[in-house]
């Protein structure tokens, strides 16, 4: 099975399209700002598309892990306000750090909380998983209110990533081209263990056929597990970068994302992580060029992105051929 | 010598149907049996049901004595079972490398394994680093069957080895066997009769989720009314 480029030409091929329409620095701008959404949106989806390709799990409460890792992320911030707005690169480090950290492992233990008590009792059904983990999202969301209370809570951010870059007459937010580092790095990092691997390799054959590998003598349930704590955590990574980018969090806002988040694992293939990297950009610049350029039309740009993409592959970029 | 595994009154539902009612038969240790019947039998049930891919509702199997009736499928195939399903459950998106890989649990394969797979089936070696889903039939087939035997294997259970392929390729198919015989005990389900015939030892026929038959697959292959009676077919049509 060669490389299937085809998919990823896509994303140059959007952003020429969209030069026309948009001058020079502007295009930029946006450009940059659609990878950085896309980048984001990438580290919110890459774990539930695994989770769906392994175990057939339809879970609604992946917003949850989201939310929590970003309110996780805001406690610790705010309390190191002082560390945060000093000038200083390793000031803001020392804050950031433990936040990205509280965030992921909080994110974490959530989903393994329930993955051993909401949603293994319903396996193999997929309309009570979509009930229970929905369930689950809203109980997640009102707990949320009751710890940290149900305003918006403002979260700055840190200052040696707040400002813009000028590139010609192009400016570009700092925290921009970071999220797009950090998603760079995710990715990099996650194909290099679905690839290098003996981990990567057994993921890889658990999307397409769960009971061969059992068949094997691997215990799927465990490398389930794993996955699905993994995919928390890095939900609740995104989680913070989301909550960074809107600077501010409010207890809604995993829900709010989940929408996109199902449109991204749809158009990328559902398994595929390299299908994920490659939707999940193509929204963010979609969503940006339209938002920009006939921005009536935005709040439908997803969708209208989603029907074109699976009018052309029906079972997404990268289809798994699962058994 | 005590049998390899036995069944005994071995019963599986799936959902509302009860596939297997009563199933009773034993695979001698060091030879290949033959699960015959028409389709819809409960041969690939059968198959599932020693594997642990589906649960018997009652009955037991046991493998070298041990009941391993509720084990699950990894642990059984850890005592060293290996399946090779109808579909042939080859990983499409992985190299025939990357699919024998991930079959030796205990890290690469063995050197020497590997240049025997490689006798056997000289398209992996040629093939090895070609995603799986770009074979052919009969290459998956030969891959499926590699995998199940990258490390020694005490059982293979192999469902319908032949579907599909092309007269040629079972010619080679069937003299893999003949090695595969030499290395580990076989319980292979068959459709093709030609192909039963030249490598049976020993044969089960079922029928409607139960074993109707057992006995030498010589004697089965020269009694002409008996096949007709069990399988419906008459010898000539699978020449």
């Amino acid at each position: 099975m060669k490389t299937d480029w085809i998919p990823l030409l896509l994303i140059p091929v959007i952003a020429l399209a969209a030069l026309p329409f948009i001058s020079g620095s502007t295009w930029l701008t946006l450009t940059v700002a659609g990878l950085a959404m896309g980048m984001m949106i990438f580290v919110m989806a890459s774990g539930l598309t695994l989770v769906f390709g392994l175990m057939d799990v339809m879970n609604f409460a992946h917003g949850a892990f989201i939310t929590v890792g970003a309110y996780a992320a805001a406690s610790v911030l705010l309390a190191m306000k002082a560390d945060m707005q000093a000038p200083s690169l390793a000031a803001n480090l020392a804050a950031i750090g433990p936040a990205l950290l509280a965030a992921m492992a909080l994110a974490a233990v959530l989903g393994w909380f329930f993955e051993r008590v909401v949603i293994r009792p319903v396996y193999g059904d997929h309309l009570k998983q979509i009930l229970v983990t929905m369930g689950g999202l809203i109980v997640v969301e009102q707990l949320i209110h009751v710890v940290w209370g149900p305003d918006i809570i403002p979260l700055p951010r840190p200052a040696t990533i707040t400002g813009a870059v000028l590139i010609g007459d192009a400016a570009i937010e700092r925290y921009r081209i970071l999220a797009v580092l950090v998603g760079l790095v995710v990715f990099v990092a996650m194909w290099l263990l679905l690839s290098r691997t003996r981990l990567g390799l057994l993921i890889r054959a658990g999307v397409e056929n769960t009971e061969m590998v059992e068949s094997l003598g691997y215990r799927i349930r465990r490398l389930f597990v794993g996955v699905f704590v993994a995919g928390s955590g890095l939900a609740g990574l995104g989680g913070v970068m989301w909550a960074m980018y809107q600077e501010s969090i409010n207890a809604a806002m995993g829900m709010q994302m989940m929408v996109v988040i199902f449109i991204v694992i749809i158009i990328g293939g559902l398994g595929s992580v390299g299908g994920c990297f490659v939707g999940a950009l193509l929204v963010g610049l979609v969503a940006n060029y339209i938002g920009y350029v006939a921005p009536k039309l935005a709040l439908g740009s997803n969708i209208l992105l989603m029907v074109l993409i699976l009018l052309w592959r029906p079972r997404g970029l990268y289809p798994i051929g699962k058994a | 010598m005590p049998d390899l595994l036995s069944l005994s009154g071995v019963n599986t539902h799936i959902g509302q149907y009860h596939i297997l009612q009563g199933v009773d038969f034993s695979v001698p240790r060091n030879s290949l049996t033959m699960l015959l019947g028409r389709n819809g039998a409960g041969k690939t049930t059968c198959l599932r049901t020693i594997m642990g891919l589906w649960r018997a509702s009652a009955g037991s199997v046991k493998f070298e004595d041990a009941d391993v009736t509720r084990m699950p499928t990894p642990d059984l195939a850890r005592l060293g079972i290996a399946y090779v399903p109808e579909n042939m459950g080859i990983f499409a998106g992985l190299t025939v490398r990357e699919n024998l890989l991930l079959a030796a649990r205990s890290g690469e394969p063995d050197a020497r394994r590997l240049d025997w797979i490689f006798r056997l089936f000289p398209a992996m070696k040629k093939f090895w680093h070609t995603h799986a889903g770009n074979l052919s039939g009969g290459q998956k087939q030969m891959l499926a069957i590699s995998r199940a035997v990258v490390e020694p294997r005490k059982l293979l259970l192999v469902d319908e080895p032949t579907k599909g392929l092309a007269p040629a390729i079972i010619g080679a198919m069937i003299e893999a066997f003949r090695e595969l015989k030499r290395d580990a005990t076989l319980l292979v389900v068959e459709q093709n009769f030609h192909f039963a015939r030249s490598l049976g030892d020993a044969v089960a026929v079922m029928d409607s989720g139960r074993i109707v038959h057992t006995g030498s697959m010589g004697a089965l292959a020269v009694d002409e009314a008996l096949q007709q009676r069990l399988l419906g077919l008459s010898l000539e049509a699978h020449q």
